[in-house]
């Protein structure tokens, strides 16, 4: 397989397309735009597919909610104000029990904020964000590749779990075009999940609801859900590391500030510092027992988000007071550049000490 | 001795929560009716409401799903689109219809999605205990609205069915009662009508059925239906709003 030269929406696009995706239902909204025109261009034309550009986000993550209902692989994608719009609907996939792959290509907040990239949103994305108990997957890529192969785990993990998953990504990498290579084709002959309403044909019929009048079997759904989420959190935490084995200084960032944040660790190395990185790929679940374990070895932590600092309560709660985590942000759509960040990590490294620590 | 009444073979044998002299018991009926004669029982897929019909589910024996408040047509949409085999109907109040789910429901119709909505009027909120709907008429008490409705304030009854009809992708729309053996034969009609002209593939189809409700009314059973054909039926003139269907009768 070729690299192709591709904008990271329309990656996100041909990968969905590709894990066997039948149906996307979009609304514009910038930084997004282009994965919604490459939807169109692709997939509407493609047998037994369906693209519709809706007349709301709420209407689309709606029209995602019937395409899973009837067993397919479904999509939407949006930027933070639309995604805050799709809430209620991740909410009642989640209590369904419904598949899906939300895109949250985010941008500065809160309101209307700005077109610009931002990570203001993971809060939101981490905590379930509609009403309700319950979480979703959320992965973070930070390339283009990565959100290639990350869409397609997507559909796979959203399958396999019964769940929403939301890829956070941002206006940076949403918009940067990169070489990308993807390695799976789409499946020749797409089926529907043998669960779907698809009409009483041969079987009982089927209802698919959570409303109940009785609270405790409606504790009992969330005891099942939350049965499932600790399943999630065994088996499926990932994250990256970068030079982290003989750091001092661990560097914790995710998406677009982990890779700014490589190239302020790369110069740091060569003044001397002993800095590395962690980069959590999955949001939720948090890759919680690799900070303790990294904290277990004496490092001390920095975390450097897009964001007034929202991963930092996930370090914090992590680290338990094992050790500091200190903090840098850029936020409103801000962006820091990667000498910023190489003074904030020099900065950190000398406060704490750690120059002359053994 | 030959059986002329038996519950439909789509109408499970639970007993209704349904409020003495309610129309939802009777709607839900017809529909299974028209599922059992027009052979629809594998393929048919209800999308009920929040509301007092949202345990719909126990009582039709086809696939159902539950929707978010307003977002039926939604829903419907994209379950349409991807199960295209299958017959799709939402079941759908008036503040899901024609408050909360307003843009839901325009932008269905004017797509032409193959989908027909059941859409119930009783002219109040019935679940949350009778409060204003878009539908209440001017001058109406409800808990919302404890000295009449005042169109000045609150809005004059929204007339969706007829707003639907100006929505090129709207196929057949006719307002019906359910308050009388011969407003429900009517209503039974176009039911079967709504749901052919799916079958058909012609586009968005709405039945609105003014409906009783007692309880928020505040009026007995008879007085209820009473009420349809001398107050209601005046905002609400019955009858075929929309045929585009080229079709005189499916019955």
């Amino acid at each position: 397989m070729v690299k192709v030269l591709m904008n990271g929406n329309s990656a996100i696009g041909e990968a969905a397309i590709r894990a066997g995706c039948q149906c996307y239902f979009g609304y514009p909204i910038t930084p997004q735009n282009e994965l919604t025109e490459y939807m169109t261009a692709h997939l509407s034309r493609k047998k037994g597919c369906t693209f519709i550009q809706a007349e709301s986000e709420i209407s689309a993550i709606n029209m995602v909610f019937g395409a899973s209902l009837a067993g397919v692989r479904a999509m939407t994608s949006s930027s933070s104000p639309g995604i805050s719009l799709k809430q209620e609907g991740i909410s009642y996939l989640a209590a369904c029990e419904l598949p899906a792959v939300i895109v949250n290509m985010s941008r500065g907040g809160p309101g209307l904020g700005s077109i610009a990239a931002a990570q203001s949103d993971y809060f939101q994305a981490t905590r379930g964000g509609g009403h309700g108990d319950y979480r979703t997957i959320v992965l973070a890529p930070s390339s283009v590749q990565e959100l290639a192969d990350l869409t397609h785990k997507a559909f796979d993990l959203a399958d396999r779990y019964r769940t929403p998953v939301m890829i956070l990504g941002d206006g940076v990498l949403g918009q940067m075009m990169e070489p990308v290579e993807f390695d799976y084709e789409a499946p020749r002959k797409l089926t529907a999940r043998d669960d779907a309403l698809r009409g009483a044909k041969g079987r009982p019929s089927r209802i698919v609801k959570t409303f109940t009048s009785n609270p405790a079997t409606l504790e009992e759904l969330n005891w099942s859900l939350f049965r499932r989420y600790q399943a999630i959190k065994q088996a499926e935490v990932a994250w990256d590391t970068f030079m982290a084995e003989d750091a001092k200084l661990v560097v914790v960032a995710f998406g677009t500030a982990a890779r700014i944040a490589r190239g302020a660790i790369k110069n740091a190395r060569k003044q001397g510092l002993k800095v590395g990185m962690l980069r959590p790929i999955t949001l939720w679940p948090f890759p919680t027992e690799k900070i303790k374990e990294l904290a277990s070895k004496r490092k001390q932590f920095l975390v450097i988000e897009m964001n007034m600092g929202q991963m930092l309560e996930d370090v914090r709660l992590a680290l338990n007071g094992a050790a500091e985590a200190s903090f840098y942000g850029r936020t409103g759509g801000v962006i820091p550049t990667p000498s910023e960040l190489q003074r904030v990590i020099a900065r950190d490294y000398y406060q704490k000490g750690l120059k002359g620590r053994k | 001795m030959k059986k002329i009444y038996t519950r439909p073979a789509s109408l499970k044998r639970t007993p209704f929560h349904y409020c003495p002299g309610c129309g939802h018991s009777v709607v839900h009926r017809l529909i299974c009716e028209i599922i059992d004669e027009m052979g629809l029982q594998d393929k048919a897929i209800g999308i009920p409401p929040p509301g007092c019909a949202v345990f719909a589910y126990n009582y039709f024996d086809v696939d159902m799903a539950e929707s978010a408040h307003g977002r039926g047509a939604a829903v419907a949409t994209g379950l349409k689109r991807a199960a295209p085999e299958t017959v799709v109907f939402t079941y759908q109040g008036d503040g899901d219809l024609a408050a909360i789910g307003t843009a839901e429901t325009i932008h269905a119709a004017n797509r032409g999605e193959n989908i027909t909505a059941i859409f119930i009027n009783n002219a109040v909120y019935g679940m949350t205990g009778g409060q204003m709907a878009p539908t209440t008429l001017s001058g109406q008490q409800t808990t919302t609205t404890p000295y009449g409705r005042d169109d000045r304030l609150e809005g004059y009854p929204v007339k969706m069915s007829e707003i639907l009809a100006l929505v090129k992708g709207s196929a057949y729309i006719e307002r019906v009662a359910a308050n009388s053996p011969a407003n429900i034969r009517k209503a039974k009609k176009a039911i079967r009508k709504a749901f052919q002209t799916q079958i058909d593939g012609l586009g968005f189809s709405l039945v609105e059925i003014l409906s009783p409700c007692p309880t928020n009314w505040k009026m007995s059973p008879i007085e209820s239906c009473k009420w349809i054909d001398n107050v209601m039926a005046g905002e609400f003139p019955l009858g075929v709003i929309l045929d585009r269907t080229g079709k005189k009768d499916a019955g």
